[in-house]
């Protein structure tokens, strides 16, 4: 088996008394679809913000390609391939489609002041080339016709999809998804599916997601953790998360 | 009913409780001593007239208003005018038609015009500056004459201490500001809105505070004067030319004449202004202008996407106190006298208004809002003392009216072509 890409050991979240995460354990392979379930209020997102820089942690490790990445500020652990989505959308809602795309672009574009102050052709290059990876994108997840839109008056489904590929024009080593299919309708689920499908498949893209659609998790994830309380409670394929006791106490109660 | 008389009989007393101490009662200087009168008879009668059709406004508040809104469909201006003169194209053709008009009318104006033109010149390169600070990056800089000041000081000190000429203090004062404002920034940039606010206008007053008390260093309340004028490939524009140097009317063998130095200056501040309207203008097409933005918008996503917010608000802080640098020591020569008294809040206040009241983000706006901010207290001076009364009126009308300020721009987007 190959290394690891994320490999995060007992993390722990303290918020003055109230300890959110508890020795939470996680390890992503490349190209894996990773799932984090649990109930509401369970830390998932805790989890999240711990690991791209949000949060400081208040023990744990978290190793990103055997480096340790635990409590640097969150553009920094960007910068190093984690990028995120948010359960809220986050778009720049003023902004196109495809100035949201470039503007997750800005570390890879000429910044130079003077060249784009007068416009030299390294600069034009750079912005060229900028374009041209967003449309990619923008064909990439349809929102080709909306490129011109301002992303606040795109509907739900679309921004949802427009964010992944905001995430995507980094160059991530690892994206996280934080319920991406909060809000959509099984028709758009389904579509949140494919992509998922198509970034592991033809990007190699390693996912790490939060989800409640137990359908949608099921059917994409290779491995699924599940924490309860900000306790991991089971770990494993999505076979034997779906029997194993446990976690049905869990989101069931006792019976 | 009686709620509606008690507030009417409520407004008409405040009219004058408000009217009657500063129009109703005049101090006249009898020998030596203040002695308090009744004004004539007429501005009483005003005041109660005003009194009067004020409580008859707020009584018949509810009847007003619903006659108003049936006669009245719509707003002001047609929403599809509006969105023509919000177009960036559209203020690009208005911005190029001003400044044909701005290079020719000099020759014809008077020296008084002229004069205030270089002002509101001025005006408009801090406006245009500020504008990168609070319009674009979102951040409420209360401070910003500090940068001003530095840059007016950093001239006024060198040619006053070292002899240096404008052009070459001109870079420096702007150096100078930006690294005024690279340093301000580290620590304040961690706050936001109004925390920043505050901070920020105590770091203008600090800026104002120490050029008054470094009595050795800037002359204190005195100031520095004496300043040289800016001067054309070293040719002067005054009558006598200083010892090794020539003076423009003997290179070229003309008559003097005074109005030729204002012409001058107003030339240099045009440019200024122009190669800020530039600058700004490529900025906003740049990565960075785009970040700025962003960064208005959402923070977090920004960090989330790799993009260091630190560093972004600090361009903007750094970029908009170099603006405010070059404005300062043109300012200083045109003035050729600099005093900290120059610098107090006010001068603050004068420039976030321009910035607001042209529409946040928009250049086209700051222009004409600098030039009714500089040009309306110019053309009334009679009314001098109700400058403060006027300023305050206009906000609040243009707050009902216009909030989004007289000219806003829609962001110029990049479009894909399809």
């Amino acid at each position: 088996m190959s290394e690891n890409i994320l490999q995060v050991t007992n993390l722990s979240m303290r918020f003055g008394g109230l300890l959110a995460v508890n020795g939470v354990g996680l390890s992503v392979k490349p190209k894996q679809v990773v799932a984090l379930i649990g109930p509401n209020g369970a830390g998932k997102t805790t989890v999240f913000n711990c690991l791209t820089g949000f949060y400081k942690p208040s023990g744990g490790t978290i190793l990103l390609d055997g480096q340790p990445i635990q409590g640097l500020p969150g553009h920094l652990i960007a910068r190093k391939g984690v990028v995120r989505t948010f359960q809220n959308v986050r778009l720049f809602k003023d902004m196109t489609a495809l100035e949201n795309l470039l503007i997750a672009q800005h570390r890879h574009l000429n910044t130079n002041f003077l060249a784009g102050l007068f416009k030299t052709p390294a600069f034009r290059r750079s912005e060229k080339e900028a374009m041209e990876y967003a449309e990619y994108w923008l064909d990439k997840v349809n929102l080709r016709e909306f490129a011109n839109r301002t992303a606040g008056t795109l509907a739900y489904g679309q921004q949802r999809r427009l964010e992944i590929a905001r995430c995507m024009m980094t160059r991530p080593r690892i994206l996280m998804l934080d319920e991406p299919a909060a809000g959509l309708n099984p028709r758009e689920t389904e579509d949140l599916k494919a992509l998922i499908g198509t970034l592991r498949e033809e990007h190699d893209a390693t996912v790490l997601l939060i989800e409640h659609d137990m359908k949608l998790v099921m059917s994409i994830s290779d491995h699924i953790v599940v924490i309860n309380q900000g306790t991991p409670l089971a770990d494993g394929t999505p076979e034997q998360i779906r029997d194993n006791p446990e976690v049905i106490k869990a989101y069931l109660g006792e019976a | 009913m009686t709620r509606t008389l008690k507030s009417a009989l409520f407004s008409a007393l405040l009219v004058w409780a408000v009217a009657y101490p500063v129009l109703g009662l005049k101090l006249t200087i009898v020998g030596i001593k203040l002695e308090v009168h009744n004004t004539s008879t007429t501005t009483l009668m005003i005041i109660a007239l005003c009194s009067v059709l004020m409580f008859l406004r707020v009584l018949f508040n509810q009847q007003i208003s619903d006659t108003l809104r049936s006669r009245r469909k719509g707003s002001l201006i047609p929403a599809s005018a509006s969105n023509f003169l919000t177009l960036p194209s559209t203020q690009k053709w208005v911005i190029i038609g001003l400044i044909v008009v701005a290079f020719i009318w000099p020759f014809y104006g008077s020296r008084g015009a002229v004069d205030i033109a270089t002002l509101i010149l001025i005006y408009v390169m801090l406006g245009l500056g500020l504008n990168i600070v609070v319009g674009l990056a979102g951040l409420l800089d209360l401070g910003y004459v500090g940068f001003y000041a530095v840059g007016a000081y950093s001239y006024a000190l060198l040619s006053h201490y070292f002899g240096l000429g404008f052009w070459i203090c001109l870079p420096l004062a702007g150096l100078f500001a930006a690294t005024f404002g690279f340093i301000l920034g580290f620590p304040v940039l961690r706050l936001r809105g109004d925390y920043l606010a505050i901070v920020t206008l105590g770091f203008g007053e600090i800026i104002r505070l120490l050029l008054r008390n470094l009595t050795e260093l800037t002359g204190g309340p005195n100031g520095i004067s004496n300043i040289d004028k800016p001067t054309l490939f070293g040719l002067s524009f005054e009558r006598r030319a200083a010892e090794g140097m020539q003076t423009f009317h003997e290179y070229f063998g003309i008559a003097y004449n005074p109005v030729s130095k204002v012409v001058f200056l107003y030339l240099v501040a045009l440019m200024l202004a122009l190669v800020a309207l530039f600058v700004i203008n490529r900025l906003l097409r740049m990565p960075i202008g785009r970040a700025w933005e962003a960064l208005r918008e959402d923070e977090i996503a920004c960090r989330a996407l790799g993009l260091n917010p630190t560093v972004i608000k600090l361009s903007a802080f750094t970029l908009g106190a170099s603006f405010a640098g070059f404005a300062g020591s043109f300012f200083a020569a045109r003035q050729g006298l600099v005093t900290p008294e120059s610098f107090t809040f006010i001068e603050s206040a004068i420039i976030l208004a321009i910035v607001v009241l042209g529409g946040m983000g928009s250049q086209l706006g700051v222009i004409l809002a600098a030039i009714v901010m500089i040009l309306l207290p110019e053309m009334m001076r009679e009314f001098s003392e109700y400058r403060m009364l006027m300023f305050g009126a206009m906000m609040v009308l243009m707050m009902i009216w216009r909030p989004q300020g007289l000219l806003p721009m829609q962001r110029p987007h990049l479009e894909l072509r399809k």
